[in-house]
């Protein structure tokens, strides 16, 4: 008997107005894996990350056919309502983007547009969440000073708090270290490893390394097209395909 | 300078009449020079002018108006035929004309503003929306004073009153508020908004809760803008709002009421006593001036502080 899948797409493609940007993606993502999407600039794993959350919606040209489950419901199923799906699909961006509030309402907004007014729970759950992104012991003692007061990685940090604040199941991250320094990187990496033995992570990266260092699971994108998926230590070490290969040991991309 | 000059002559000196390889050289050194300043100074200019504009108009308001303006000008009614006493009744009455407008303008303003940039599919519903804003935005204020006469005076029977008076301005300054109110939200960055989106926020919430708050100090710079050229205005007043003479500070908005542009106009062109009127004509000018930038100082140290807040 199979687990299933957290999170499983079908025979996926995805268009920008007449241009198609995926093509027929099978890829299934289990619980508690970290899987890195690696792939030259324009291969399309951001759009398939963005696909997950349904972020892709706001694209008034974006199309998307074929089959996209968690937990085996069909996320693009009329009875799916996207609001519900993307506090349970949290997202991390390329570039640290914490509103222009203070620390605290950063991290407590998930909690208060979802409607919430208990103020010791979502105190508490501040906290938790500061906390699990390693950043509660950085900022304690200025909670409600500005966030934008903070430095590009405790910012990077803060997203993910805000993220983990509404208890998703699933994080998206889309080139989570890409704007930051190397030490910032390793916290971020760090911190990918520790929070995996509680959210499914899916995670869009440039850099090899880090899909090394903090995947279970790698795939590799090319052009639109989902070429190769296996544990990362074999896609890194026994790639089966030519284009995998190529890429991997930096003859393009 | 100095180094410059070193720097080319060394230049010259490694590389002879030709650059490297022997390639034709551009326009010679000197002559760039004499281009670039002949531009910058050009544009230098152009920008004096405007200062020097305003400067002009500022001493020449003050020199000819300083002597009426008193405690009793500020205070009381004019009487005697207009050629004695104050203008309070035209202070009042012009803030509560603009005030008024800003009641009715700022939350249609607003509203259509987030619509049209948050809401709006582009299309031709949207096409046809701005030009219509545009072409508002262009029509001659003594347009919006007729029809103000004709739709709120006449047709809504409101009477030549506050109210009639307040709408047509609301009507005129809804460009203003509109442009500005966008500019304000499209400087609020995407990622605001997918960040709050990616939460499991409506739109709805993303626009109250992140883009209306990172946006404000740029709509309330427009409101007061709107506000401020209101208050200045003559022409869409005086068929629907403005008297010569009102006994009373208005009590309703159904009042008559005194304005400064038309107290000024009034003075200056069908007195009995132009001659001897000009100190207060001066003065009334100065008092509007004061009041349009006291509001625009205001607009501009709020908008400071926000932003402070805010980063």
């Amino acid at each position: 008997m199979t687990e299933p899948m957290k999170v499983s797409s079908k025979n996926l493609d995805f268009f920008y107005g007449p241009s198609q940007a995926l093509y027929d993606v099978n890829l299934d993502f289990e619980q508690n894996k970290v899987t890195a999407l690696i792939g030259p600039s324009g291969c399309g794993k951001s759009t398939f990350l963005r696909c997950i959350n349904r972020m892709n919606d706001l694209i008034p040209i974006a199309r998307v056919q074929g089959n996209l489950r968690i937990d085996d419901v069909d996320i693009y199923s009329p009875e799916v309502d996207v609001v519900d799906l993307r506090s349970r699909v949290g997202m991390v961006f390329q570039k640290p983007n914490p509103f222009p509030k203070t620390i605290f309402e950063n991290v407590a907004y998930g909690l208060r547009v979802k409607g919430i007014k208990n103020k010791a729970y979502i105190a508490s759950q501040v906290e938790k969440s500061l906390e699990s992104a390693a950043l509660l012991d950085e900022v304690k003692d200025r909670l409600h000073d500005s966030a934008l007061g903070l430095s590009g990685g405790q910012q990077q940090r803060l997203c993910i708090a805000r993220a983990l604040a509404v208890e998703p199941e699933v994080l998206l991250m889309d080139e989570p270290a890409s704007a930051l320094d190397p030490v910032a990187t390793q916290k971020i990496e760090e911190l990918i490893l520790q929070l995996k033995t509680t959210y499914t992570i899916i995670i869009v990266t440039h850099n090899m390394q880090q899909a090394a260092r903090v995947s279970d699971v790698t795939a590799f994108f090319f052009m639109g097209k989902l070429i190769e998926a296996d544990a990362t230590e074999t896609l890194f070490t026994k790639p089966r395909k030519q284009q995998t290969s190529d890429y991997i040991t930096g003859r393009f991309g | 300078m100095l180094n410059l000059q070193t720097e080319s002559i060394s230049l010259k000196q490694q590389n002879g009449q030709f650059g490297k390889n022997g390639a034709p050289q551009g326009t010679p050194k000197s002559r760039r020079r004499l281009y670039q300043s002949i531009v910058f100074n050009f544009l230098r200019a152009a920008a004096l002018i405007n200062g020097a504009a305003l400067a002009i108009i500022l001493w020449f308001m003050l020199a000819r108006g300083w002597r009426a303006i008193n405690w009793e000008f500020l205070t009381t009614a004019p009487y005697d035929s207009m050629t004695k006493g104050g203008i309070l009744p035209c202070i009042v009455g012009t803030l509560c004309l603009g005030i008024g407008a800003m009641i009715v303008a700022f939350p249609i303003g607003v509203a259509s503003a987030i619509y049209l940039n948050e809401y709006a599919r582009p299309g031709k519903v949207l096409r046809v929306i701005r030009l219509g804003i545009n072409n508002l935005a262009g029509v001659p204020s003594v347009v919006f004073g007729l029809f103000g006469l004709a739709f709120f005076v006449i047709y809504l029977e409101m009477g030549v009153s506050l109210l009639a008076g307040a709408l047509t301005l609301a009507a005129m300054s809804l460009p203003v508020i509109i442009g500005a109110s966008e500019e304000a939200l499209k400087s609020v960055p995407d990622t605001y908004r997918e960040a709050s989106l990616g939460l499991g926020a409506t739109k709805w919430q993303t626009i109250y809760r992140v883009v209306l708050p990172a946006a404000l100090p740029g709509i309330l710079t427009g409101g007061i803008l709107g506000l401020s050229r209101a208050a200045g205005e003559l022409a869409p007043v005086m068929f629907t709002a403005a008297v010569f003479f009102a006994p009373h500070l208005p009590s309703s908005p159904f009042s008559e009421v005194m304005t400064l542009p038309y107290h000024i106009y009034v003075l200056a062109t069908a007195g009995t006593e132009i001659e001897a009127t000009r100190p207060l004509q001066y003065g009334s000018a100065l008092v509007l001036i004061a009041l349009v930038l006291g509001m625009n100082l205001a607009a501009i140290i709020y908008r400071a502080r926000l932003r402070n807040r805010l980063s």
